[in-house]
């Protein structure tokens, strides 16, 4: 170490008065001094406003009411957010936007990456084209699908109407209570199935290649490979693709509310779209931070006991 | 020569010094719509007057309420002068978000009996029907209907549709001829094109289908609590007439509206318009002089008309338009003030209607030739004398995304029963009103 010319550039350039300082301080201490500041960050940008929250939450503190008191309510926002039949229904929508989403993705994203993986002529334009939509805005997509969604004009009303000969005019996707979940299941599915194709791409590309040539010695088929080489060697990448999206989807607010509103009804009201009209349309406050937290140890306790088992998979 | 420099530097600091304090930068907050633009073009008389710079900050509707709420509530500088929706004047008066202009009017010799009395309550009085005054009124606007008058005048669907109903072809003077006209008109091919009854308000997200569904709720006997007992709405809110109202407003989004019409609000209706896909629109006011001049539906093509009578014969119109305020916790209220004191002038207001703002001054709108300087004039002055507005409380946002709700719920989704949708928000209103402290 102490060979490294850069070592000793460095040594050279630091004022003797600094040098003689830091010589003075511990292993230790120059090891908290290089973290302090990430600690003051996330103490001031994460833990304060949760800590924050909580206390807000066990008050009747509305912002729009600066000039009212502030009563401590102890649990009643909880109590109520939890009795509340609108919570459920709107975890009830969230539920389905989050089981279909990561089901159709994963399926759909695994295949493309599975062909992907094989190489062919024009495999780097495929690539690029299917992950295209990723890269947009959500707001932007939601906006985009209204006009896609269109009875009228919409293309997608006249694809299905190809597929099926359905009149264009008499669904509307976004309009129905028995459509709308789904709508919004297939636009989150358009745009981030690339972003599960490129994780389990990833995985696929890690496999070792001699796995499968030991498996072609043994006489394994191609359907045995798969399942028992290409699966359980892909399989930490598709966790955490899952991981992923259900933590996005578990918050998802812009897509839908470009989509749908929430509506019809209530029918696609995320619980983030939910929290968001509590917190800043009706300026519930303490109520809205009694929701997130709820939804906050909701999706902390889900994700950990989620990545306690993706280890459980890695370390097999 | 170094003290002739010092007292021409002294005197160039203090004449800078006191051009900075006269001119003043205001930025005025409001909707992103076509008024905001004829406002620009009308300000800039108040800029050559005054030498203060005008700057703008406007914001789609959809985002209006969440965006410039925010912005009081956090007390932000951001805005000078706001001209806030209609409802927002109970809490911005409550939380001292608006500056009291009492002192202010009286100094300088408004008089509030000077503006239509109905924008005067809805949009500058806190408490209600007291002289405590947050704003000038500054756009008058109010839900009204447009209707295809080409359409109506060809012979062949006239005489069509007196042989189906018994009688003329007609602007409806009830809302059973309403619904008469938009079932005849729905899905019926019209130079080639299917076109439909009627475009009406059905938005969730913002206010939408509130600002549509109040209309007819009003018409049919709807009040929002007991006139001898505030707040209590058990059979006022959820009366059979309110049921009947929420029920024709349901027909008439399942018979009449062009497909796809779940989430429609005033820019969907306009569109629906402009591109002939209905026969009637309801909108607010503000938007007819956009389809008086539009190329497809402009001139004769459009007629309008104020919301029709409901089967009591009671005739109701929801108020829309909002009053300038001074916003309390800008720096320039001395400046902001002269603005609204520049904009409360009769020959200010007469330029503001022909530019194409709703001018709320009496001077302006009994003026003999009002009624006929645009075809539009007389159908706003009959709906501005019928109106009624939603409630002004500073919980009114609570109350908005309860009925919200409850409406788009059993409107649009087809959940449950009118009953069940009004019983519900009875019970909504009510728990924000226990809230409230006002039982």
């Amino acid at each position: 170490m102490m060979s490294d010319p850069v070592v000793h550039r460095v040594a050279a350039a630091t004022p003797p008065r600094l040098a003689h300082r830091i010589r003075g301080l511990s292993d230790r201490t120059i090891a908290w001094l290089f973290v302090a500041p990430t600690i003051f960050l996330l103490l001031a940008v994460n833990i304060f406003p949760l800590i924050w929250t909580i206390r807000l939450s066990l008050t009747n503190f509305r912002t729009n009411r600066p000039n009212n008191e502030v009563e401590f309510v102890g649990i009643e926002n909880y109590r109520r957010i939890l009795t509340d039949e609108d919570t459920w229904t709107s975890l009830q929508a969230t539920a389905h936007f989050l089981i279909w989403t990561i089901l159709l993705q994963v399926l759909i994203g695994f295949a493309l990456a599975y062909l992907i993986n094989k190489k062919f002529r024009g495999n780097d334009l495929w690539t690029t084209l299917i992950v295209l939509p990723m890269m947009l805005s959500p707001a932007v997509v939601g906006n985009f699908w209204t006009f896609l969604y269109q009875p009228q004009i919409g293309l997608f009303n006249y694809f299905v109407q190809f597929l099926t000969g359905a009149d264009p005019a008499s669904f509307s996707m976004i309009g129905e209570v028995r459509l709308a979940p789904w709508s919004i299941v297939i636009v989150d599915t358009w745009m981030w199935t690339p972003f599960v194709m490129l994780i389990c791409l990833a995985g696929l590309r890690s496999i070792p290649a001699s796995l499968y040539e030991a498996a072609e010695c043994d006489r394994a088929s191609k359907w045995r490979q798969f399942w028992t080489i290409t699966i359980p060697m892909a399989l930490p990448f598709l966790m955490l693709a899952v991981l992923f999206r259900g933590i996005e989807n578990f918050k998802m607010f812009d897509l839908v509310v470009q989509l749908t509103g929430g509506g019809p009804g209530s029918t696609t009201l995320l619980t983030s779209i939910d929290l968001k009209r509590e917190a800043f349309e009706k300026w519930r406050t303490g109520y809205a931070s009694a929701y997130a937290v709820i939804l906050f140890v909701t999706v902390f306790g889900l994700a950990s006991i989620y990545v306690k088992a993706l280890n459980k998979v890695k370390d097999r | 020569m170094n003290a002739r420099l010092l007292a021409t530097s002294a005197s160039l600091a203090i004449f800078v010094g006191a051009t900075a304090a006269k001119a003043e930068d205001l930025t005025l907050c409001w909707a992103a719509w076509d008024p905001a633009n004829a406002l620009i073009e009308l300000s800039k008389e108040y800029e050559a007057e005054s030498g203060n710079k005008m700057t703008y900050e406007f914001v789609p509707w959809t985002n209006f309420a969440d965006r410039m709420l925010n912005e009081l509530n956090s007390g932000g500088k951001l805005c000078d002068l706001m001209i806030g929706d209609s409802q927002w004047i109970g809490g911005a008066a409550e939380n001292g978000q608006y500056v009291k202009l009492n002192d202010f009017f009286d100094a300088n010799g408004i008089s509030m009996d000077a503006f239509i009395p109905a924008t005067v309550t809805g949009y500058s009085e806190w408490p209600k029907n007291t002289p405590n005054y947050w704003s000038l009124p500054a756009f008058g606007d109010v839900v009204g209907w447009t209707y295809r008058k080409d359409w109506f005048a060809r012979p062949e669907i006239q005489a069509e549709f007196k042989e189906k109903f018994g009688r003329d072809l007609g602007v409806p003077a009830t809302y059973a001829e309403l619904m008469d006209i938009a079932t005849f008109f729905d899905e019926r091919e019209i130079d080639g094109k299917t076109v439909y009854g009627a475009s009406i308000y059905t938005e969730r997200g913002s206010e939408g289908i509130t600002m549509g569904a109040m209309n007819t709720l009003y018409g049919f006997g709807f009040k929002y609590d007991n006139p001898e007992k505030p707040y209590e709405m058990e059979g006022f809110v959820n009366s059979e007439g309110s049921v009947a109202g929420l029920e024709f407003y349901k027909a008439l989004y399942d018979c009449c509206t062009p497909p796809g019409s779940s989430n429609s609000y005033m820019g969907e209706g306009v569109d629906a318009f402009k591109s002939g896909q209905v026969a009637l629109q309801m909108n607010f006011a503000f938007t007819w002089p956009g389809f008086h001049t539009d190329a497809n539906v402009g001139g004769d093509v459009t007629g309008y008309f104020p919301n029709p009578a409901g089967p009591n014969g009671d005739k109701f119109a929801q108020l829309g338009g909002q009053g300038i305020s001074v916003v309390a916790a800008s720096d320039k209220q001395d400046a902001a003030l002269t603005y609204i004191k520049w904009f409360a002038q009769p020959d200010v207001q007469a330029k503001w209607w022909s530019l194409g703002g709703y001018s709320a001054l009496r001077a302006v709108v009994e003026d003999p030739g009002f009624a006929t300087s645009q075809p539009y004039a007389q159908t706003f002055l009959d709906s501005m004398a019928i109106v009624k507005d939603f409630w002004a409380e500073p919980a009114y946002a609570t109350l908005l995304q309860a009925s919200q709700q409850r409406f788009h719920d059993y409107v649009v989704a087809g959940n449950g029963t009118a009953k069940e949708a009004l019983d519900g928000l009875v019970a909504d209103w009510t728990e924000t009103f226990e809230e409230e402290g006002k039982y």
